[in-house]
């Protein structure tokens, strides 16, 4: 038997293999051929991790055959963003620096996916540490956006988002620092959750901007974002930053519909320059939302156009401190040097790329002795007066609705300046600053046919809202059987 | 050029120490990593150790404990809430590039650590007590370096002095309280060979009734007690020197080199650091709790310069002995209980004696520490006793110590058993007394003619008819009034 099961969801592959109406071993290996077939082209995949996914499935299927309890996501085969750390497969985020590093232990993450069942198909690209918006600042290959081949997948979480919109995985796992899951997910056409800040472990996540990172799942639907989004989150003592309470059953409410929910519209993410496909898509979703007996309120995030300098204060700051480890001592090819300084300076110049240099340099600025307080200091305080924003507007209303990108995806090499690039990200960074759980569901299509995605941002640890509340918009306005063309 | 004594006589040296303690606890201060000396390279390390991408720090609450006994005992301010922060430069032995430390809001601050100066107390502020986490080692041999992450990770405490130190003497001193004190709470091994306490000092120099600091430099890896008297006492010589001959003391700092004996510039204050602190974002505020309070401070024993005040007072100690009573807990532990089993509140001056002489003696020869004295404190209590009460005297007392110290038998036993109660019978006494002086008239009527050095002869006499057994203070008296001087 042959099977396709490059759309099917989660729940259904493990439904499947546990009936045994397939194999996990025939699930991974349709996977890996599609992969070896569609990806050259793609550029999703780093590395394919061939035979850990083999070995992971036949131990699914060894399981089944002496009849022990199998785990939620058994034999469902998933794709890790390469800022997450996974033992004995080769690590990079996207990054020269760190090349050919073989870490020797897994992520959190990924000790739980691993539990659940999971297969771990390989490692698929990003932005060079996470910075970037398009996929394009990776140092290895350029991911393209399955839609349209000529457009990025959005980044810096890109390969994430083209793995599963293509079929090559049934969710993938990203990370978001200040919209690099939700925006990716917006311009691929699939669903993708930023948690709430602590709610999913951190360790062994390459650190970008450790106040603001958080791992979250992209997939073809809100049901399937919550299974994975299951397996993942809750209380890790080896992150102090995770959050002492248990994740609640994310798909326990999901149909419970949105009647008398009051869902907000902030004024501020209305107001600039929107694409007007996107403005479209988004009527609909709202109008979609009051159809099934959603409230719609108006209300005000007044300091949201401080979000973006905010933003690259906080996180160029954090990262220059979190990539200071990476000095040719350790990881990756060392420079030719006589001397320690030449040492540390000539590999960070050559093995860096522009966009992470730019960004150490700003950090490094920023954290000069004596202005701390006024950048560093500033840009926290800016961070309670966002967060003090949304606590008065979830007084108001239980979720906040907003277009997660201003246009759809843009074609490859167009933002030619960092700003360009910075500005696609102006609804997405608030969240982070504010450690709130954000999600991007799509919405329809552009005239040309490039998804567009909802964003919704919801109260700390109420995911469930967020989930429900996409459910709506999914089956109302989502995009139902369309699959990127060339791809289906 | 002046002569150095007299520049001296000129300049008052100004010096504030930075004191790294090592804490002694079983894991690392941000990883379950365990920690030891001697393992090894690299042997004990983790991910977070080894500052692998992905690996987060996680507070070991065994640390913080630790250093609230000290933030108490020097009675410290303590924040309930302090943070930890990222201090950046780059060196192989330090993975991360950063260390973590304390900057603007440490654990302790404006405490005080007492020093035992001269036979009196002197009280040094503290500026501040922080927590931080050590780096690893390099060696180089040759052209080649090697990176050691053992002491990585393993948790300090950096304790900073005010610039209240006015010479290398108290210097010195300072080391040695703060060692004795965390010795004391059993907070650090202090083991000095293994790096438990590594000081710096800024020095500067003023002329005598200056207000003003004159310029400090600071120098670094001063790692033992003569050292620091060492390299401050150059230092000092080197900064009034420069002065005299018209120079200017730049701010810099200097590396102490103990083989050399001499300083060198490291790096000058253009070329300091820019540690870009900033609190880390991987941890949270750490809070001092309520119950670890109170756990803390109920657990806190009597300080050793407390008790180094209540020996003299209360127990008439000589001030030395009193001092070297509270070099190590375990000894003045020791004198306590003999202390509490002797009926006399005052008779410290005769138990401390006994104990820095007789005990102390016994012990080293046997090679056994204070805590696994074989005689404990009550046995010595009686034997004391024994001899201020007159049943033997001191000469015997000492005999009847080291049989019990072997044997471990009850004194009053062995006096008992050997008998050698001492004779303090009067009348007997008199007649022994009449006896020995009728045997030599010659030598009684040199005496009475003034050589006094015969009296010795005499005492001598009455002990040889006793066998050593007659009461000292009772044959002077009697012999006195038998010879009639």
């Amino acid at each position: 038997m042959t099977v396709d099961p490059a759309y099917w969801s989660v729940a259904d592959i493990a439904r499947r293999i546990a009936a045994g109406e397939v194999s996990a071993v025939e699930i991974t290996e349709a996977f890996l051929a599609r992969i070896g077939k569609v990806d050259p082209e793609l550029g999703a995949y780093l590395v394919v991790d061939e035979t850990g996914a083999r070995v992971q499935a036949q131990q699914v299927d060894l399981m089944r055959g002496a009849n022990l309890p199998l785990g939620p996501l058994a034999g469902v085969p998933i794709a890790l963003k390469d800022m997450i750390v996974t033992k004995d497969v080769v690590t990079t985020a996207g990054s020269k620096i760190l090349e050919g590093w073989v870490p020797p232990y897994d992520a959190t993450v990924v000790e739980k996916l691993r539990a659940a069942g999971a297969v771990i198909l390989g490692k698929v690209n990003c932005d060079e540490f996470g910075m970037g918006s398009s996929t394009e600042r990776s140092a290895y290959k350029q991911t393209k956006n399955p839609w349209d081949t000529t457009r990025v997948p959005g980044g810096s979480s890109g390969g994430s988002s083209a793995a599963v919109a293509a079929g090559l995985c049934a969710a993938s796992l990203g990370t978001d620092t200040g919209g690099s899951i939700r925006q990716p997910a917006s311009f691929c056409g699939v669903v993708g959750i930023k948690p709430t800040y602590g709610r999913v472990s951190r360790y062994g996540i390459v650190a970008y901007a450790s106040s603001l990172d958080q791992v979250g799942p992209l997939a073809h639907s809100v049901a399937d974002a919550a299974l994975v989004l299951q397996a993942i989150a809750g209380h890790d003592a080896r992150d102090s930053t995770s959050l002492p309470s248990a994740a609640p059953d994310f798909s326990a409410g999901i149909a419970a519909g949105v009647a008398g929910l009051k869902i907000g519209l902030p004024k501020e993410y209305f107001a600039g320059e929107i694409d007007a496909d996107v403005r479209t898509a988004l009527a609909a979703a709202v109008a979609a939302l009051k159809d099934k007996g959603a409230e719609i309120v108006d209300v005000s995030l007044p300091h949201t156009e401080l979000a973006l300098p905010a933003y690259y204060i906080v996180a160029p700051a954090e990262a220059s401190s979190n990539l200071a480890r990476y000095d040719g001592i350790r990881y990756g090819k060392r420079a030719d040097a006589t001397d320690l300084l030449s040492l540390y300076s000539r590999t960070r110049g050559e093995r860096f790329g522009p966009e992470v240099k730019r960004r150490i340099m700003l950090g490094t600025y920023a954290l000069r002795s004596g202005y701390y307080d006024a950048f560093y200091k500033k840009a926290q305080q800016i961070r309670t007066l966002i967060k003090r924003d949304f606590d008065e507007a979830f007084e108001k209303c239980d979720v906040l609705l907003t277009p997660t990108t201003p246009t759809a995806a843009y074609e490859l090499g167009a933002k030619a300046t960092p700003l360009e690039m910075y500005l696609g990200d102006i609804f997405t960074l608030a969240c982070n600053l504010a450690g709130l759980p954000g999600m991007s569901v799509p919405c329809g299509l552009t005239s040309t046919g490039l998804p567009v995605g909802a964003q919704l941002l919801g109260k700390p640890l109420d995911e469930a809202t967020l989930l429900r509340t996409g459910a709506v918009i999914e089956a109302a306005v989502g995009l139902g059987d369309k699959r990127p063309r060339g791809f289906a | 050029m002046t002569e150095l004594a007299q520049l001296l006589e000129l300049y008052e040296p100004v010096i504030g120490l930075e004191v790294h303690v090592q804490l002694a606890t079983k894991s690392k201060a941000f990883s379950s990593s365990a920690t030891g000396f001697g393992e090894p390279p690299n042997s004990l390390t983790d991910p977070v150790v080894l500052g692998l991408p992905g690996a987060l720090p996680v507070f070991n609450q065994a640390v913080l404990e630790l250093a609230l006994k000290l933030g108490v005992a020097t009675g410290s301010q303590i924040r309930a809430k302090s943070r930890f922060a990222r201090k950046h430069y780059f060196y192989p032995d330090q993975p991360k590039n950063y260390q973590i430390t304390q900057f603007d809001e440490p654990l302790c601050e404006n405490g005080h650590l007492d020093l035992i100066v001269g036979g009196t107390v002197k009280r040094v502020r503290l500026e501040r007590i922080h927590l931080e986490e050590d780096a690893g080692k390099n060696t180089h041999v040759g052209a080649v370096s090697h990176v050691d992450l053992n002491r990585a990770g393993v948790p300090l405490c950096e304790v900073v002095s005010a610039p209240e130190l006015t010479s290398s003497e108290e210097a010195a001193e300072f080391m040695r309280a703060l060692h004795r004190l965390v010795r004391w709470l059993e907070i650090s091994e202090g083991d000095m060979e293994k790096g438990h306490m590594r000081c710096d000092a800024n020095v500067s120099v003023r002329l005598r009734g200056e207000d003003r600091l004159g310029t400090r430099t600071e120098l670094k890896n001063i790692n033992s007690f003569r050292f620091v008297q060492n390299a401050i006492d150059h230092e000092i010589a080197r900064q009034v020197r420069l002065i005299d001959g018209g120079g200017r003391v730049e701010r810099e700092t200097r590396l102490w080199d103990a083989d050399l004996g001499q300083s060198a510039q490291m790096r000058t204050k253009e070329e300091a650091n820019d540690y870009r602190y900033f609190p880390d974002p991987d941890l949270p505020m750490m809070v001092v709790a309520g119950p670890l309070m109170g756990g803390v401070l109920r657990s806190l024993p009597e300080l050793p310069v407390a008790r180094f005040e209540r020996y003299q007072k209360a127990n008439k100690v000589a001030a030395d002995d009193a001092r070297t009573l509270i070099s190590e807990r375990a000894l003045a532990d020791y004198f306590d209980a003999v202390q509490k089993a002797h009926p006399t509140e005052e008779s410290g001056k005769t138990i401390a004696n006994w104990m820095l002489t007789e005990l102390l003696g016994a012990l080293n020869a046997a090679g056994k520490a204070i805590a696994d004295s074989p005689m404990p404190p009550e046995t010595l209590s009686d034997l004391v006793v024994l001899v201020e009460n007159g049943t033997i005297s001191g000469k015997i007392g000492k005999e009847i110590f080291a049989e019990s110290f072997k044997t471990g038998e009850a004194p009053a036993a062995i006096v008992e058993r050997r008998g050698v109660q001492q004779i303090s019978d009067e009348p007997l006494l008199w007649s022994i007394v009449e006896k020995v002086v009728a045997a030599s008239p010659k030598q009684a009527t040199d005496y009475q003619g003034g050589k006094d050095t015969l009296f010795g002869y005499f005492v001598g006499q009455v002990m040889k008819e006793t066998g050593g057994r007659a009461n000292p203070v009772m044959t002077t008296d009697l012999l006195k009034k038998r010879l009639g001087r």
